[in-house]
């Protein structure tokens, strides 16, 4: 043992060590999450709609930032989750923690199912079968109504108070605290997947593929795993909106759904894990804020937004700030 | 046996009017797709706006059907050469996840855009009435407009397949598409190249989406709510072909029609599982290089 630390220099071994410690700059978006419970109670509803989200982006990090799986329809595992906890509580079993198991089960199963088909396709070739995924489960869902309630949406949820204890009321206090508490949990599992082995083997699948496999690497069957995780995530996502909200739509399937969360995700920074903290509450604020005023031209707005970050300020809000912390370190 | 055949020619005849529809929109975006790498989501919105252009000119200027037809198509090739030279021109050769943006972008601005100026409600598309009715064949009557688009269709196939088989600028795009250093290296101007070609492929969009107003009705949502009928035929055709995707929007158009017809309970679930298992026996499509 003494000999191998003499080798290595004395840093890196540290670095690898402490990897992933807790920093404290972590703590800033849950001190903020803390601070809007009572900044701001009259939006705790829209509040855990954005905690929700931040959650669907997170697994979406997870495949496109991590994996470097370039998808557009990863709406499929959240309406997925959304529907399974729906149709529970709307047939008689309205308990909400198993509500997002039985979302995360299925959910996870949709992305274990699709993704062996697909994931042995790369390109755009991928992209399409992400999309075509995404269309026929949304098809599935408009065309068994008995079921779904199909283009009506699922009517005649009843979801019971969390432990038997907490109502879901009609300020958002108890949906607030409920979504903030599974993100949570969520993201620790996630950090804990990105910092382990297995999640630097996914960085290495994005950056390089044919040395991945080179080395002997199971890229193929890595790529999968982050796919399932990713999906179960994703659904519990979805579980959440349904549960907070009551209701279920064709549009938790849509296009529009996993645009609009690769939108959130790039406005924060891919890859990052933080991203999904930042961008997903700058565009549903924004969003909100926006659509008071003119609600229409909302899409109008976001689509120049997005040219403008492609076109000048590539890795979104974190890249940016990076980009101008190291400008100003530069000159000293 | 006679119901039976009833319903074949009826679907056929359906199904070829709207795969020439499917064609017209999509040739350009497998030859932009196969020529420059370039993942343009936002191909549909040039076939909305074509659409758009079309309804324009023939209501507020009064223009004849067939004119107003031209002036759309030449209206969306010089926007699309325009958007080429600003914006795509800068991601060639980028990041797959760049150019996706990017177009998704442009798609949302269009759906913004055309809410602002038209409003959320389908424009209908008048086609003159010497085009409309139905035409009398045997014991049986077809609209005289779908035949009209299949014609159209036959007439536009052919003289894309001799422009590209025949002329010069064709065989550049052929030997830009195999090998583009090679192409460069050997004097081809590519950047004019890809620009012409970009501008071209919006035309025919722009037409597709001016004539097939039937089948995509022209509303805000357009370039969002059909781009997966789109890439369908573009990735079941194979990237880069112009034979492949005719052959995808036949099997598309037909498929579509008689499951629509036959099962409507199922509605697009057909496609999709087609879609997915040719694409899995073939993952570059039905004509993609291997």
């Amino acid at each position: 043992m003494a000999a191998v630390s003499d080798i290595a220099a004395p840093g890196v071994l540290d670095r690898f060590a402490h990897r992933h410690r807790f920093r404290l700059a972590e703590a800033l978006p849950w001190l903020a999450t803390i601070a809007a419970y009572f900044v701001f109670p009259d939006y705790l509803s829209l509040g855990a709609q954005i905690l929700a989200t931040v959650l669907f982006a997170l697994s979406l990090d997870l495949v496109l930032g991590y994996a470097g799986i370039i998808t557009l329809g990863h709406a499929a595992f959240f309406g997925t989750g959304a529907y399974a906890a729906g149709i529970l509580a709307a047939n008689g079993w309205g308990e909400p923690i198993t509500g997002l198991f039985a979302a995360a089960l299925v959910a996870g199963l949709a992305g274990l199912a699709s993704g062996a088909v697909i994931l042995r396709t790369t390109g755009l070739t991928l992209l399409m079968q992400t999309l075509v995924v995404a269309a026929m489960l949304s098809e599935v869902a408009n065309k068994a109504s008995r079921i779904t309630g199909g283009a009506d949406g699922l009517q005649g949820m009843d979801v019971w108070p969390i432990f038997g204890q907490f109502r879901f009321d009609l300020f958002g206090r108890t949906a607030y605290v409920y979504c903030a508490m599974v993100l949570l949990l969520c993201w620790l599992v996630v950090r804990a997947i990105v910092h382990s082995s297995f999640g630097r083997s996914l960085t290495g699948i994005r950056e390089n593929v044919l040395r991945m496999h080179a080395v002997g690497s199971p890229v193929t069957h890595r790529k999968l795993i982050a796919y399932t995780i990713s999906a179960a995530l994703a659904g519990i996502s979805g579980a959440l909106i349904a549960q907070t909200s009551q209701f279920v739509g064709l549009g938790v399937l849509g296009l529009e759904r996993s645009g609009t969360v690769l939108i959130m995700l790039i406005i924060g920074g891919v890859g990052q894990l933080y991203g999904a903290f930042i961008g997903v509450p700058l565009y549903m604020i924004a969003q909100d804020r926006f659509s008071e005023i003119d609600p229409v031209y909302w899409y109008f707005w976001i689509g120049l937004f997005m040219i403008f970050v492609v076109m000048f300020a590539r890795g979104g809000v974190l890249g940016l700030s990076e980009r101008i912390w190291r400008a100003r370190r530069k000159p000293s | 046996m006679d119901d039976f055949l009833s319903a074949a020619i009826s679907i056929a005849f359906h199904g070829v009017a709207l795969a020439m529809v499917l064609y017209l929109i999509s040739v350009g975006l497998s030859v932009t797709m196969g020529l420059m790498g370039f993942v343009n989501l936002a191909h549909g919105a040039f076939a909305m706006a074509g659409g758009y252009a079309l309804t324009t000119l023939m209501s507020r200027w009064q223009l004849p059907f067939a004119l107003a037809l031209v002036g759309a198509v030449v209206i969306v090739m010089l926007a699309s050469l325009v958007l080429e030279r600003l914006l795509y021109r800068r991601l060639y050769g980028g990041g797959e996840l760049d150019q996706v943006l990017m177009t998704m972008g442009l798609v949302f601005m269009t759906v913004g855009a055309a809410t602002y100026f038209w409003g959320p409600v389908a424009q209908p598309v008048q086609p003159p009435a010497s085009i409309s009715g139905q035409i009398h064949l045997g014991s049986r009557d077809f609209p005289t407009y779908r035949s009209f688009l299949i014609l159209c269709g036959v007439v536009l196939v052919s003289g894309l397949w001799l422009a590209l088989e025949r002329t010069r600028f064709g065989a550049q795009v052929r030997a830009a598409v195999d090998n583009l250093r090679m192409a460069q290296a050997i004097g081809i101007n590519t950047t004019r190249l890809f620009a012409l070609t970009f501008a071209l492929g919006s035309g025919l969009a722009a037409l597709g989406g001016a004539l097939g107003a039937e089948f995509f009705p022209i509303v805000p949502g357009y370039a969002l709510g059909n781009l997966v009928y789109f890439l369908i035929v573009v990735a079941v055709g194979g990237l880069g072909s112009i034979r492949g995707p005719f052959v995808a929007a036949l099997l598309v158009g037909i498929a579509d029609t008689a499951f629509k017809y036959k099962a409507p309970e199922l509605g697009a679930f057909f496609i999709y599982a087609l879609t997915m298992a040719i694409l899995l026996w073939r993952p570059r499509g039905l004509f993609g290089h291997a």
